[in-house]
């Protein structure tokens, strides 16, 4: 007994999860905090959110170049982690600067928002650190379960329910597969240690053709590929989307789609990267597919937050390109990809989240028209975050995709890059349409705006900040991307 | 100092931008003036560019500054490498000349949103430098798509009542060219960098070294030269054209003719037709042929328009059939005259959106049929306006007859023989469409009411036309101070189209025999030519 506590104890390394723990411990302590204090106010909340995420930035900095491992190779702090770990505590930090204001707004000042944000970041944390099947299956629901409850916050509104039943409903049902994948390829190999899925499969080349296995590589893609959002796992996001409150589509677009994201290739490249010639086809097939989905759907949106989310998808498609490229230049393109997408994203949704009145009914491309001469500041962000996702130099948008065609032709994809450019090309139209409204049309009357929220605000900047920084000095940047492969 | 002369010139507009975004909104004229001298100060700085004499002797790069900028790992190096030779040269002039002529034109035409507008305008000129002095394709590519940002805006925001659908369109269509274009320029890197030329990036001089397969070739220039073409426009994928022009405000279509459209005969010249010369020899027959139904079909949609500005849009596209004939001549005097025949439309063409504008800010309309009689209201105008058509149409003496009858002689001289021909008859057409235009509007009887108390030219207009008069005049009789400086560079170009795909063994036509007599027999014929030229 005492033996067995002593190799227990062994392969306990707290530095491995020390993120999680230092966050997980912040957001607990945010509860009790509720309890005590009076309602009606967040402003706390937020700040103590914000001290939260600092600190464990502080802590996952510490793994950059000093891998940790830890719980008999169940969790990993590596470079690729930590990477990883710094988009989501930004992801979250830029949903909470925006969140202040909106809240209020819409009559909701609950802080325990703030805690399933933070919680969820620590679902997104634990799935980008994890090396085991277990630990990601953990993390993925820890972030999933939070991001149900923020779907469906605004209680009473008819919407938010819809979307937070809808991806709760669909989201199970993705897990269930995930799970079953897990357990079919751990009737295959044994293991559910990533790295010794990836050993065994290595070694005993007849298990490759085992249709078990290769059954349980389609039903894990499912599973990540749902929470990707990628065409066809794709139905649930544009109604998730536009009934959550502004900030937590804002999140949900970037911190838990790049968190998938990581699990994804961490799983994909590593523990089933000898079956690469089989899975690779199906993904070129599904990037295509979700590029243009994405892309023509877009185009017919009048609701900017739905537009959002079907482009959302589209850029889903993109870095999966960099996925299927499989090489390095294309994986670190994807991790590249992922910051610049967190800004410009969260950019764009945080002048969204400063320009809508209460309920949101004016988020339509209607209500935009002048918006450019109402607050050109407002508009000037705005517009740097839609050229940025539409691709165009100098900003991050422009640098993430070149690098992702890049790794495609680098790898032979010549056929994938161009199709991506040309997708790219009919996005144009519903990015530029936006701008369209915003100068190009008078602005329309009774025009009540609220407020300039200087946390909004400063999440704008950041973003725009960032999208210029990443697009005209990227060569550090990427370098980290690239140190951070695993 | 001289050695960051052209990044000096390049960005001072750019910082120009954020000096005019902090004035004050309400102080219109302020905003104007001090855009005005951003530019002037922009022309000043590249004055000394243009009276260099080392162009008249070296087909080199000069003025070459070169600094690392992104480097990733092995993966990428892209430099921020930029130089003139005699063809970037004129360009670049040209450029720095027609912005304060521009920004003066402005002054009565635009008065909503000032700030924006001149902020728009001093990023387009950094954009539009950046482009012509770019000897790195990533960062060609940067200026190359940067440059689209402010034009939509200009058109979109300040433009005519169509102006919505002007804007998308320009946007989209250059914006597709262009992005089929960097797959290209990423595709060609890795051959670089396979074939040991990588070392510099994406450094443009490097690449014209590379030795590709024909088939090769043959994708990466249908990129290139789509993109190219787009952008020129050359027919079929004009038609972005005449919608854009016409909606323009007046800056913009003179900025759109006088630089914008360089950017595509430049990007043909400098890109796609030394990057892939035996590419180039296959398609050759198929680009002249598409040339010649641009001058045709410009020409003919020119003389059937009802408004002005329509009618110049369209000449615009058979003036760059011209000078892209002139180019696939590939010999001295055809690409020598396709260079000045840029300059000389951006002069001419510019002229004349500036002359529309005029008309434009009296009588808020543009239709041929308001007007007539004109003359003899406005005499100053009139005898502008008539030396401007002329030159349009290549009256000897003046600008537009050195470069279309060097293009012509060139294509002569060429396999282009019987293209010459029919281009020959867009040159006849040219007359029948501006002169018929003129005499609509000009001549006749002063019977419309309205036009009976327009005013003259006022002294601002006249100096805006002025500077665009005197080098009608000054290409069109002393045409050497140009030529001479483009000659070494155009020769050097014409060598490393022709002689390459000789080299490679992978030429299809019979093409250029012996590359070096070609260029230096046709190098000695045009200076003949010339002096029978100008005292027609």
């Amino acid at each position: 007994m005492e033996n067995l506590v002593q190799t227990a104890m062994q392969n306990v390394n707290f530095a491995a999860i020390m993120p999680s723990l230092v966050l997980s411990c912040f957001g607990m302590a945010l509860l009790l905090l509720n309890a005590f204090l009076k309602r009606g106010t967040t402003l706390y909340a937020a700040l103590l959110s914000m001290v939260g995420l600092g600190a464990t930035a502080v802590v996952t900095y510490a793994g950059w170049n000093n891998p940790q491992f830890g719980f008999a190779g169940q969790v990993a702090l590596d470079n690729y982690a930590v990477f990883f770990h710094f988009i989501f505590l930004l992801a979250a930090a830029l949903t909470i600067l925006m969140s202040d204001a909106y809240l209020k707004r819409e009559g909701y000042p609950v802080s325990e928002y703030y805690t399933l944000i933070l919680f969820s970041t620590v679902g997104a944390m634990l799935m980008a650190s994890g090396t085991d099947m277990m630990t990601i299956f953990l993390g993925l629901e820890v972030m999933s379960v939070a991001l149900y409850v923020l779907a469906g916050f605004f209680r009473s509104q008819l919407k938010s329910n819809e979307a937070g039943l809808k991806y709760f409903l669909l989201g199970s049902f993705s897990t269930g597969f995930l799970l079953f994948g897990i357990a079919l390829i751990y009737a295959v190999t044994g293991t559910t240690n990533v790295a010794d899925i990836g050993n065994q499969l290595t070694m005993n080349h007849h298990l490759l053709a085992d249709p078990i296995c290769i059954a349980g590589m389609l039903l894990l893609a499912t599973g990540f590929l749902f929470k990707i959002a990628v065409v066809p796992f794709h139905m649930w996001t544009p109604d998730v989307y536009e009934g959550s409150p502004t900030p937590i589509t804002a999140f949900m677009s970037a911190g838990p789609k790049a968190a998938a994201f990581a699990a994804f290739m961490r799983v994909f490249l590593i523990g089933l990267g000898t079956l690469h010639s089989s899975w690779v086809g199906m993904l070129w097939v599904l990037a295509v597919l979700t590029m243009i989905v994405g892309n023509f759907i877009a185009l017919k949106q009048t609701n900017l937050k739905r537009m959002l989310a079907y482009s959302s998808i589209a850029h889903a498609g993109y870095a999966l390109v960099g996925l299927v490229a499989s090489n390095a230049i294309g994986v670190s393109a994807v991790l590249f990809y992922m910051v610049a997408y967190t800004l410009m994203n969260l950019g764009a949704f945080a002048v969204l989240v400063l320009a809508g009145k209460v309920g949101e009914e004016n988020l339509t491309l209607e209500g935009f028209s002048g918006f450019g001469y109402k607050r050109p500041v407002l508009a000037v962000l705005m517009c740097i975050c839609l050229f940025s996702l539409m691709g165009i130099p100098p900003s991050a948008g422009f640098t993430g995709k070149f690098y992702i065609f890049a790794g495609a032709l680098n790898a032979g994809y010549v056929w994938l890059a161009v199709l991506g450019v040309l997708n790219s090309a009919v996005s144009l139209y519903y990015y530029l349409r936006v701008m369209v409204y915003m100068y190009f049309r008078a602005p329309e009357e009774e025009f009540e705006w609220v407020q300039l929220k200087p946390g909004a605000t400063l999440c704008a900047v950041i973003s725009v900040v960032g999208i210029l920084v990443l697009g005209i000095v990227p060569s550090a940047f990427m370098a980290l991307a690239r140190q951070a492969l695993f | 100092m001289s050695e960051h002369i052209l990044s000096l010139m390049t960005f001072f507009p750019l910082l120009g931008m954020l000096i005019v975004l902090m004035l004050p909104r309400e102080n219109g004229g302020l905003l104007k003036i001090a855009t005005l001298v951003v530019t002037l100060i922009t022309f000043i700085i590249s004055l000394p560019l243009a009276l260099d004499p080392v162009f008249k002797t070296s087909a080199a790069m000069h003025y070459t500054e070169l600094v690392p900028w992104i480097s990733v790992g092995d993966y990428f190096h892209m430099n921020y490498s930029v130089g003139i030779d005699g063809i970037s040269l004129w360009l670049v002039m040209l450029t720095t000349f027609i912005m304060p002529i521009t920004v003066l034109s402005t002054w009565n035409a635009v008065d909503k949103n000032v700030k924006g507008f001149m902020a728009l305008m001093l990023l387009l000129e950094t954009a539009m430098l950046g482009a012509f002095i770019s000897l790195d394709l990533f960062l060609f590519y940067i200026f190359w798509e940067l440059m689209l940002i402010p034009m939509y805006f200009m058109i979109g925001i300040w433009g005519g009542s169509n102006r919505i659908y002007a804007a998308v369109k320009f946007f989209i269509y250059t914006a597709v060219g262009s992005l089929l274009m960097l797959v290209a320029i990423i595709y060609l890197y890795y051959f670089a960098v396979q074939s040991g030329a990588g070392a510099n990036g994406f450094s443009i001089t490097d690449f014209y070294n590379l030795s590709m397969h024909p088939e090769m070739q043959k994708w990466l220039f249908l990129a290139f030269a789509f993109s190219f073409a787009i952008k020129v426009p050359m027919f079929p994928v004009h038609t972005w054209l005449p919608d854009a022009h016409t909606e323009a405000p007046t800056a913009g279509s003179v900025i759109l003719a006088a630089v914008m459209l360089k950017m595509g005969t430049y990007g043909y010249l400098r890109f796609a037709m030394p990057l892939f010369p035996d590419a180039l020899q296959l398609f050759l027959p198929w680009l002249a042929a598409l040339s010649v139904i641009g001058i045709i079909y410009g020409a003919l949609v020119a003389m059937m328009q009802k408004d002005v500005k329509k009618l110049v849009a369209y000449s615009s596209v058979s003036h760059l059939g011209f000078v892209m004939l002139g180019l696939f001549a590939l010999n001295s005097i055809g690409v020598s005259g396709s260079i000045l025949q840029m300059i000389n439309h951006g002069i001419s063409t510019g002229a004349l959106f500036l002359i529309v504008g005029f008309l434009y800010e009296r009588r808020h309309t543009r239709l041929i049929s308001e007007f007539g009689g004109l003359s003899k209201q406005m005499p100053v105008f009139a005898v502008i306006f008539m030396i401007v058509t002329l030159s349009s149409i290549g009256l000897p003496a003046l600008n537009g007859f050195v470069g279309e009858f060097m293009i012509l002689l060139g294509a002569f001289e060429s396999d282009l023989r019987w293209f010459a021909v029919f281009a020959t008859s867009g040159v006849i057409l040219a007359a029948v469409y501006m002169l018929w235009m003129f005499q609509r509007v000009m001549f006749g009887k002063l019977d419309n009411p309205k036009n009976q108390n327009l005013k003259d030219l006022s002294v601002r207009e006249v100096c805006v036309m002025l500077p665009l008069l005197v080098f009608i005049f000054w290409i069109g009789v002393y045409p050497n101070t140009f030529l001479e400086k483009m000659e070494p560079a155009v020769n050097q170009a014409i060598y490393q189209i022709t002689a390459e795909s000789q080299a490679t063994g992978y030429g299809y036509g019979e093409h250029s025999a012996c590359p070096q007599d070609d260029v230096s027999g046709a190098a000695g014929k045009y200076h003949q030519q010339d002096g029978s030229g100008y005292h027609h």
